[in-house]
């Protein structure tokens, strides 16, 4: 044995080094652009310009990794200490150059992906607009990590505690129909978006139609003639919105069906990542505390 | 001309050449994690100096100086052409039909992002946007509201005629935009950047964009400066002097819209710049539109690569905007000025 690995490293050595290379280290795949992205060897340094993928390549174990985030990312904790590299639309191109990341994690429409290839730094772009493109960026991304088999244990351990959180939900709340706030002005999570999908899972209806797309931007109006039977929303939202004009008659808000998050849980619900999970038993646990309806 | 202002024009010469080396050193100097002599020695010794300051902070401090010059040379053909200090070159319609251009690029590779859930545009629309990206997409609004503009003052006769059409385009491009990005939200965000402006992502191929630009505005402008002078005197006088006035207007109106344009595709809409670049020059030199032209883009010129390079140092390594740090520069400056002794 000790003699047939001899004489393979050594024909290694007169061949050349790359195909011995090539047969575990390097690394090759498409991205969500449909660029092909090429490396020698997984990347050891890595810059992640969204909080998403930065809580991702932490979750896949990778997090030492990390060199600097966009100045968005707060988990886990040990990445505030990264440097800030801006954000996606206004990144630092002069201080992700000098960190000499072997890979850049970046989304679509960002203005910095162009420039950043001009200079010679790999770019990898992720979409995560729903569950699956989350389950297919994770996969990605621990391929490109050089750790594949990371994805699936990774992605069951959210599967289960969204089935868990879903078996938390009380029967007399399931099929209710929930309006989850994403801004104040107000835009909603729709049927269609990954927390719109975590609710369906959870049992619950969306007063967002599916066909009015993912985060739509809704009338006041809208909301207090859908009349949802539970509101989510930031807390600094919910106790405002007894405030906005008509949204006093709205029987949820009458009868408290409210579930308000504070600024850390409210991000662990709008991050599409690997806390989605983690997501749905915080939602699950709102959903079976609250009041009886009429 | 006495004697006095024209050394007092020679003096400006002198001083924006010379400010300018300073500058484009200060702006080679100027890192994104801020000031320091010894950093930038170290920095020169390393491998990566090449990389950093030749491919970074080089064309980013070339770029800014090249897309401050634009707007200072559109905004003084703006002032001169229509005889009013409050000209600024985004008068015509080009600041929002370029948004409009980068909000069309951006919400296509949103909806593409999902699914293509196109809302009134086809796919094939959607996949021409993208492959135009931002910065042909953003020429190319630029252009087109000046055109509409045109279109709908009916050309270039009436200069207040030009005006109020401009001023429409510009609320009716902006309101499309605002239409755009209702429903598709996620175009917001890379909208506001653009509003804001940035030096921070040109390159070497921008600066070769943006000198193209320069290359080809600056000599019809001053081919014209004579007319602007004409002009002065008010439109009567100029006819009577045989200006033709409508393909003179026409001529400057393109070159504008083309300094413009290139200006807003690379670095987004940068304010205050060509507004205040041309009273700086009339307030130090006041001279005949051949020279103040292009001085104004000197002083343009200066004005954007301070105000980069303050960007970069003065909350470093956070990098502020540089459009809020004009606005506040030529701002304060033009208070100043309306405090002093009123505008001219």
């Amino acid at each position: 044995m000790r003699k047939l690995t001899a004489a393979f490293s050594l024909c290694c050595m007169v061949l050349s080094a790359a195909p011995c290379a090539a047969q575990n280290l390097s690394i090759s795949l498409k991205d969500d652009r449909g660029a092909v992205l090429q490396m020698a060897a997984p990347p050891e340094r890595i810059v992640s310009l969204l909080p998403s993928l930065t809580e991702s390549v932490c979750a896949l174990g990778a997090c030492a990794r990390l060199v600097g985030t966009d100045q968005f990312s707060s988990w886990p904790a040990s990445v505030l200490k990264l440097p800030k590299l801006g954000g996606l639309d206004d990144a630092q191109i002069e201080r992700i150059v000098a960190l000499k990341p072997d890979l850049v994690l970046a989304a679509t429409s960002a203005r910095v992906i162009d420039r950043l290839e001009g200079l010679g730094v790999k770019v990898m772009v992720l979409d995560s607009n729903s569950h699956a493109d989350v389950k297919r960026s994770l996969t990605l991304l621990a391929q490109a990590l050089g750790t594949p088999n990371e994805a699936a244990a990774l992605w069951s351990k959210i599967e289960i505690d969204i089935t868990a959180a879903a078996a938390q939900v009380p029967n007399a709340v399931r099929g209710q129909r929930v309006y989850f706030e994403a801004d104040a002005t107000p835009y909603a999570a729709g049927a269609s978006s990954f927390i719109g999908e975590t609710l369906t899972r959870l049992g619950m209806a969306n007063v967002v139609p599916e066909a009015l797309g993912p985060f739509p931007k809704l009338s006041p109006e809208f909301v207090v003639r859908a009349q949802p039977d539970v509101m989510m929303a930031t807390a600094r939202s919910v106790a405002d919105m007894p405030k906005r004009p008509g949204w006093s008659a709205l029987r949820a808000l009458k009868l408290r069906r409210t579930c308000s998050f504070e600024p850390q849980r409210y991000e662990v619900l709008i991050r599409p990542g690997p806390r989605m999970g983690e997501a749905a038993l915080v939602l699950a646990d709102c959903l079976s505390k609250l009041p009886q309806a009429r | 001309m006495s004697e006095h202002d024209a050394r007092r024009r020679s003096q400006l010469a002198w001083g924006l050449l010379l400010l300018t080396a300073v500058l484009l050193a200060a702006g080679l100097a100027a890192g994104s994690e801020g000031w320091s002599l010894r950093d930038l020695a170290a920095l020169l010794q390393s491998p990566d100096a090449a990389l950093i300051v030749g491919e970074i902070r080089a064309p980013r401090t070339l770029g800014a100086w090249l897309v401050g010059a634009l707007l200072g040379l559109a905004g003084a053909v703006a002032q001169g052409l229509f005889r009013n200090p409050l000209a600024d070159p985004y008068l015509l319609g080009s600041a929002s039909g370029a948004s409009l251009g980068v909000v069309l690029v951006l919400a296509a590779a949103s909806l593409a992002a999902g699914q293509g859930q196109g809302q009134g545009m086809s796919m094939a629309t959607l996949d021409a946007l993208q492959r135009v990206g931002l910065v042909g997409a953003a020429f190319a609004g630029a252009l087109l509201g000046v055109g509409l503009t045109l279109l709908m003052g009916r050309g270039t006769q009436h200069t207040l005629r030009l005006l109020l059409a401009g001023v429409v385009v510009g609320v009716m491009l902006s309101a499309v935009g605002d239409m755009v990005t209702t429903m598709a939200p996620d175009a917001l965000r890379g909208k506001q950047a653009f509003l804001l402006g940035s030096t921070g992502f040109l390159s070497w191929g921008s600066c070769m964009a943006l000198a193209l630009g320069l290359l080809v505005a600056a000599p019809v402008a001053w081919r014209l400066s004579r007319l602007l002078d004409a002009l002065s005197l008010g439109e009567d006088s100029a006819r009577s002097l045989g200006v033709a006035l409508p393909r003179v207007r026409l001529a400057l109106v393109v070159a504008m819209a083309l300094a413009t344009g290139v200006a807003v595709s690379q670095a987004g809409l940068i304010g205050f710049v060509g507004l205040v670049a041309p009273h700086l020059v009339r307030r130090f030199a006041p001279s005949p539109h051949g020279y103040s032209l292009l001085a104004s883009a000197g002083m343009g010129g200066c004005l954007l690569l301070l105000s980069d390079v303050l960007a970069r140092s003065v909350l470093a390594p956070v990098e502020v905007p540089v459009g809020v740090l004009t606005a506040v520069l030529g701002g304060s400056y033009l208070l100043w000025l309306l405090h002093r002794r009123g505008l001219s």
